[in-house]
């Protein structure tokens, strides 16, 4: 049996004397849609920090693929087949749209630090970039400065620079915030889509998407998951009603 | 953002096209410098046009860091005369070893010395970036310029170390002797570092530089490591500062503390934001700039750094995208043939900003002349006209020219934006 995508044993994290995480343990299988869920401040931005390296966890253990990613740099943890989105959107302002998906494609095309060959000179990076800007309709505004976009398209390309270097272990932290029910329509489609092969783990608050994307669901609340199944559990599981469900009605 | 000189995809179906395009302006950017001294003959000129060049390859190591990596460096003076002592110390075991090394590839030499330094200092200080970056180059500034005062033996304290360029291995006859085959080797390494620090922005590094300015965490999260990249950014500014140190070396026959001084590390950061830092070529623009006013101004006044201070205030307030983004302002404007229109209305708010500027300076040399150089009494003479600074006409007449020329200025600056809103409405893209 192959290991698990992502792998989480007892995971702690304080700030100061609150602790946040409260030994949290999941596992995600491989090519499975994974969401967590829970009512604001349960975590759950903290956890995706703690699995992508931006925070270091203060106990317990994360594996990526089999293999310990606990406390590594982001960087590292990115070469190792994991990409994240962020919340609130994280891209290069003053670049172009293109530029800025190129940025995520580079390293994986094995160009690294390389500072005596043309960034423009392997095919394959230009393609790359040009199938993905197409894939997720920013084509006709490659040339534009990334800080000058609309917001839903700021949004898509916050996701297009996190799947750009083929990670198969993608993290989305709620994709579809401030969204529009097309706009929200639309990104759901397009990350059903790219998360196709791939194991994706999503934050997400509406719950429309969270139960038409998801394969599984993990419910954190209070730093702790109370319950982690398939939709259909988590829908009927009575101390989710009552924690989470009951409360914000969507 | 070097996007004045990219070559498009939509060029790639015509791949001639794309390499004129990509080639062309060097070959153009070449015959100038060549032609430059058919033009201008004077001793002056070529001394002027050489320090150019010196400066352009200095200020573009510059932008390395604080346009394309976003380090604001208030020490880059120390690479800088670094590689002027390793070129004037190379030149001199050249001469006194008898190596066969000719003095075109002492630049290198300096160059060597300014990235070894650059691996050194940049190690601890591009741990960190933003104010903590650029107070630790102002601590290192410090430390190698009292070090140039102290360590007698390499840095020759207050005279410093002198040498002779023409004493070095000679190629095909040149000795430089004269001042115009200085120039031409100035104007070749120009050229290259040009060449080349343009090239570097278009790699990988250098377009992972671009995002590490922009978003040094996200650029965590696509699988860098922004230390390294800054780092790395760093070492390539070094060593062609240390370029342009040893073509200053090999210019002025000497190295000594004042390359490593404030105000040299002060003017390189004037000159690359006053070109305007966001583009390639803005650097080129300031250096050239710069170095022509420092020049000129100061011929014609004891108090140039004043005006020049305020010119870099100026930019700061109202063009802080420098000389090349006013430049790239009017490119949309190319294409629908408005530019005519606009440059017409500069034509005509030119004049009353002339006027007011000249009253502006009127008083600055009156008040000058009377606080400052009072001893020297009161008649002084500004552009040739002889006047008494403590005369109430003379300041009357600064008064009419201040006010007037200010009131005329805005009365016309309405027919600019006019112009503006007209040639944005014909483009159809009113913002």
């Amino acid at each position: 049996m192959t290991a698990p995508a992502l792998e989480l044993c007892n995971v702690r994290k304080a700030f100061g004397t609150t602790e946040i995480i409260r030994g949290v343990s999941l596992s995600v299988t491989a090519c499975e849609r994974h969401a967590v869920i829970g009512p604001n401040g349960a975590g759950k931005s903290t956890l995706f920090n703690l699995i992508s390296g931006r925070m270091k966890p203060d106990a317990g253990s994360i594996a990526l693929k089999g293999s310990d990613i606990t406390a590594m740099s982001p960087w590292l943890i990115n070469r190792r087949g994991l990409s994240r989105s962020f919340q609130v959107t994280n891209i290069f302002h003053r670049m172009s749209v293109w530029e800025n998906v190129r940025a995520g494609v580079l390293w994986s095309a094995g160009e690294r630090y390389a500072f005596w060959r043309d960034a423009g000179s392997a095919r394959e990076v230009g393609a790359r970039t040009d199938r993905i800007l197409v894939d997720f309709g920013l084509i006709d505004r490659r040339d534009a400065p990334a800080g000058i976009l609309t917001y839903a398209d700021q949004r898509a390309l916050e996701i297009a620079i996190t799947v750009a270097g083929g990670a198969d272990v993608i993290l989305l932290d709620e994709p579809t915030a401030g969204m529009s029910r097309a706009e929200t329509d639309r990104a759901v489609a397009l990350i059903r889509r790219i998360s196709e092969g791939r194991t994706l783990m999503i934050v997400e608050h509406d719950m429309s998407v969270v139960f038409g994307l998801a394969d599984r669901i993990s419910v954190l609340v209070y730093g702790e998951i109370v319950a982690s199944g398939a939709p259909a559990e988590i829908r009927n599981n009575p101390k989710v009603r009552e924690a989470y469900l009951g409360e914000e009605a969507h | 953002m070097t996007g004045a000189l990219t070559v498009r995809n939509g060029l790639a179906a015509q791949p001639a096209l794309a390499t004129v395009a990509r080639y062309g302006i060097w070959v153009a950017v070449a015959a100038l410098f060549v032609m430059l001294p058919q033009v201008f003959r004077s001793g002056t000129a070529l001394t002027m046009m050489s320090l150019m060049g010196i400066s352009i390859v200095f200020a573009l190591s510059y932008n390395i860091l604080l346009g394309q990596t976003g380090l604001l460096s208030f020490g880059h003076a120390v690479y800088f005369g670094l590689g002027a002592y390793f070129a004037v110390h190379g030149m001199n075991a050249a001469i006194a070893g008898g190596l066969p090394l000719p003095v075109p590839a002492i630049p290198f030499v300096g160059g060597l010395g300014g990235l070894a330094f650059a691996i050194a200092f940049g190690w601890v200080s591009t741990k960190h970036s933003g104010t903590a970056f650029a107070m630790i180059s102002l601590g290192l500034a410090e430390l190698v310029g009292s070090s140039a005062l102290i360590l007698r033996s390499f840095f020759g304290g207050e005279e410093g170390v002198t040498t002779d360029r023409t004493r070095l291995l000679r190629l095909f006859g040149v000795g430089f002797g004269q001042q115009i085959e200085v120039y031409y080797l100035i104007a070749a390494w120009c050229l290259v570092c040009m060449f080349l620090m343009y090239r570097f922005t278009r790699t990988p590094l250098g377009r992972m530089c671009n995002a590490v300015r922009d978003n040094a965490e996200r650029a965590q999260f696509v699988g860098y490591n922004p230390q390294v990249v800054r780092f790395l950014a760093f070492c390539v500014s070094g060593f062609f500062a240390g370029v342009a140190g040893g073509l200053a070396a090999i210019h002025f026959e000497i190295a000594n503390s004042a390359y490593f001084s404030a105000a040299q590390s002060g003017n390189v950061l004037l000159a690359t934001f006053i070109g305007g830092s966001g583009y390639f070529f803005g650097p080129v623009i300031g250096a050239a700039l710069v170095s022509y006013l420092q020049v000129m101004l100061s011929d014609i006044t004891e108090i140039w750094q004043l005006y020049f201070g305020l010119l870099f205030i100026a930019m700061v307030m109202f063009a802080p995208q420098g000389i090349a983004g006013l430049l790239m302002m009017h490119r949309p404007l190319w294409h629908g043939r408005g530019l005519p229109k606009v440059a017409a209305t500069y034509a005509i708010v030119l004049p009353p900003a002339l006027i007011m500027l000249t009253g502006v300076a009127l008083v600055i040399e009156m008040s000058y002349r009377l606080a400052v150089k009072a001893a020297e009494g009161p008649r002084m003479s500004f552009f040739t006209v002889p006047l008494a600074a403590d005369h109430p006409l003379a300041w009357l007449s600064a008064g009419v020219l201040t006010i007037g020329g200010y009131v005329l200025f805005r009365l016309t600056w309405p027919i600019i934006t006019a112009a503006w809103a007209d040639a944005a409405l014909r483009k159809g893209q009113v913002r």
